[in-house]
């Protein structure tokens, strides 16, 4: 037991110490500076006031929480309408030998920077680009793509998109034909064995991929700033703002943790499923 | 013609590769038949095509008198007993078994009533709020039938329901199978590789090899008359000799084996003289010593201990032939003793060789 003790403590001294130094005491401090004051030329008065606090509550602020809220929202629905059925296919369709070959190229886009892959969807969007050409080569009117809500929500579905497809493709790959099967022997059309036996027993799965798009797609700032033209202010372009131009550390703080406290909400809420993904 | 079942001409190839060829077998109503052979001889495909999981690529199925095709499986009147059972791990025991009620939009009272009485048919009375991963593999398979007869469908399919099982547990859940079908009377086409629950299971077996079937026949049918050299192999004749139709005379043919024997076989009218023929002859037909017809001089090669019986590997001519003999009536025999054996010309088996056997 001893042995087994010290063996766990230097297993895990180097991620714990990762952790502390690049995670906990940033957020220690960040924290501390949360309660302070933004000094005359942009730096950090030390106090212990709730004043950014109250700020980042005025309804101002709480709209743009709620629309970055419904953005994270539409991406997950999204990366989880346009993941399923690929998903559904890759497990269950593609032979054993070639999926993992699938699988890498769903991972490949990690390969290049996700500024890069903004950028190109720019080009592929905007009014010269790849996709209006085609419309105008087939006499169709131009399309103003770029620069508005969808193109953030296009850039965020294609960003997040194997974070939704991983999971879900082990789950589906773990489900037992059989038990599709059985339904559809005892009487379910394709469609109530859909959602009485695949979606329960895929639960873990789209708990997972949802969390994992939804968290990020949360804060997310890029594709907003380079996609939507920063036209409309996310939270994440928010927070990015109060650092590098507003030079307000203390309230850039306050909203980072108010972010984060929404976060941690939602994953209590979602204890259960995600409980179930854990086992995944 | 409620619960009968006719399959023509039926046709499947996986990838070019056919898993059932060209198969017609006719089932009356209320009757329990078995698809017997080995893995990969097109049993489980056939009842996947019956159930509606494959379709086939020519032939027709028919259930009571209707063509069910090209119906999909969710709309059939069969249900199925799966092979690792497929209960459904996210629903209890009384979810499992109401499944296909609710499905069919029964209310809620009616389903507990129906859920109540399956449970109590399989004996798993007050099972229905326990969790799948609670149960024992008997109670599991229990729990699938009750989830398929709860239906009361019009054909139940069972594939290697008791493959699973341990052979003590096994062997109860056989006898409670067969008692159950009796009761509830409904059609049972049953899969399995295991010809001792295909004999005592069923009123008629379907031996199956390379997607075809070799014979149907009821279990002694099978058992003292194999047609063919794979359906005797396959139900344990241990004794399967090659040779030539040599004398044909009051009712008695000759066959000169490959190893120069020559056995008296009683004449069924297919013994052609001069044709080449194949023969089986089951090891308990065997008798180490009383004359008969037959009399073969022969010394003991090897002894195979089985418990209530031996298997004696006797060396005749240029043979090895397996002789049985209780152990009751064993003598003290070794390695190279002499021995004489005989049996009557009707233990001989005359077998059609399609060279589908090993």
């Amino acid at each position: 037991m001893r042995r087994e003790a010290r063996l766990a403590v230097v297993l895990l001294a180097p991620s714990l110490l990762l952790l502390v130094a690049l995670f906990y005491l940033p957020q220690l401090l960040l924290l501390a500076v949360s309660f302070g004051h933004r000094s005359a030329y942009g730096g950090v008065e030390r106090a212990l006031s709730l004043e950014n606090y109250a700020r980042a509550l005025e309804p101002m602020y709480l709209a743009i929480l709620g629309r970055s809220l419904g953005l994270a929202a539409f991406s997950t629905l999204a990366c989880l309408l346009v993941g399923f059925p690929f998903a559904w296919w890759l497990a269950r369709r593609v032979p054993a030998r070639s999926r993992s070959a699938l699988l890498a190229l769903v991972v490949l886009p990690f390969w290049t920077s996700f500024l890069v892959r903004m950028y190109a969807w720019i080009v592929l969007l905007r009014s010269e680009g790849l996709v209006n050409l085609a419309l105008v080569a087939l006499g169709l009117p131009r399309v103003e793509l770029l620069y508005n809500d969808f193109a953030v929500l296009v850039g965020q579905v294609y960003g997040e998109l194997p974070f939704m497809i991983v999971p879900l493709y082990v789950s589906l790959e773990k489900l037992d034909g059989a038990l599709v099967e059985a339904a559809a022997d005892l009487g379910a059309s394709p469609a109530r064995a859909f959602w009485s036996v695949v979606v329960p027993q895929t639960l873990p799965g789209i708990a997972a991929g949802c969390l994992l798009v939804f968290i990020p797609s949360l804060g997310a700032f890029l594709a907003p700033d380079l996609l939507g033209g920063g036209r409309t202010t996310y939270i994440g372009n928010l927070i990015q703002n109060q650092f590098a131009v507003a030079r307000d550390m203390p309230f850039g703080a306050a909203l980072s943790f108010v972010l984060s406290l929404l976060v941690v909400v939602l994953l209590l809420v979602f204890r259960r499923p995600l409980k179930a993904a854990q086992e995944l | 013609m409620q619960g009968a079942l006719a399959v023509r001409g039926l046709s499947k190839s996986f990838r070019s590769q056919p898993a059932v060829r060209d198969v017609t077998l006719e089932i009356a109503p209320g009757e329990l038949v078995t698809l017997l052979g080995p893995s990969g001889c097109g049993k489980t495909t056939l009842l996947r095509l019956v159930a509606g999981f494959e379709r086939p690529d020519a032939g027709t199925l028919t259930i009571s008198g209707r063509d069910v095709t090209a119906v999909p499986p969710h709309k059939r009147p069969v249900n199925t007993v799966f092979q690792h059972y497929a209960l459904f791990p996210h629903r209890d025991v009384a979810g499992n078994v109401g499944f296909g009620l609710e499905m069919r939009g029964l209310a809620a009272a009616e389903i507990e009533r129906k859920v109540a009485q399956a449970l109590a048919l399989v004996r798993l009375e007050g099972f229905g709020a326990r969790a799948v991963s609670e149960l024992s593999g008997g109670q599991k398979q229990r729990v699938a039938l009750a989830r398929a007869l709860v239906l009361e469908p019009e054909l139940l399919l069972l594939d290697e329901p008791m493959a699973a099982l341990d052979p003590k547990l096994r062997h109860e859940m056989q006898v409670e199978l067969k008692n159950l079908q009796e009761r509830v009377g409904i059609t049972f086409l049953f899969v399995t590789h295991d010809q001792h629950e295909a004999l005592l299971l069923s009123d008629r077996i379907a031996v199956m090899s390379q997607g075809r079937i070799e014979q149907v026949d009821a279990p002694e049918a099978l058992y003292e008359k194999p047609r063919t050299r794979f359906v005797a192999d396959f139900l344990g004749v241990q004794n399967l000799l090659r040779g030539t139709v040599g004398e044909l005379s009051g009712g008695i043919a000759r066959v000169v084996t490959e190893g120069g024997l020559v056995i008296a076989a009683q004449d069924d009218g297919g013994y052609r003289k001069g044709a080449p023929v194949c023969i089986g002859l089951r090891a308990e037909r065997i008798s180490l010593v009383e004359r008969a017809a037959n009399v073969l001089e022969g010394a003991i090669d090897d002894e195979i201990f089985l418990g209530d019986w031996t298997e004696w590997r006797v060396r005749t001519g240029g043979s090895v032939l397996s002789v049985g003999e209780g152990n009751v009536l064993a003598r003290d025999r070794r390695r190279g003793d002499s021995v004489t054996l005989s049996f009557p010309p009707e233990a001989v088996l005359r077998l059609e060789d399609g060279g589908a056997a090993a």
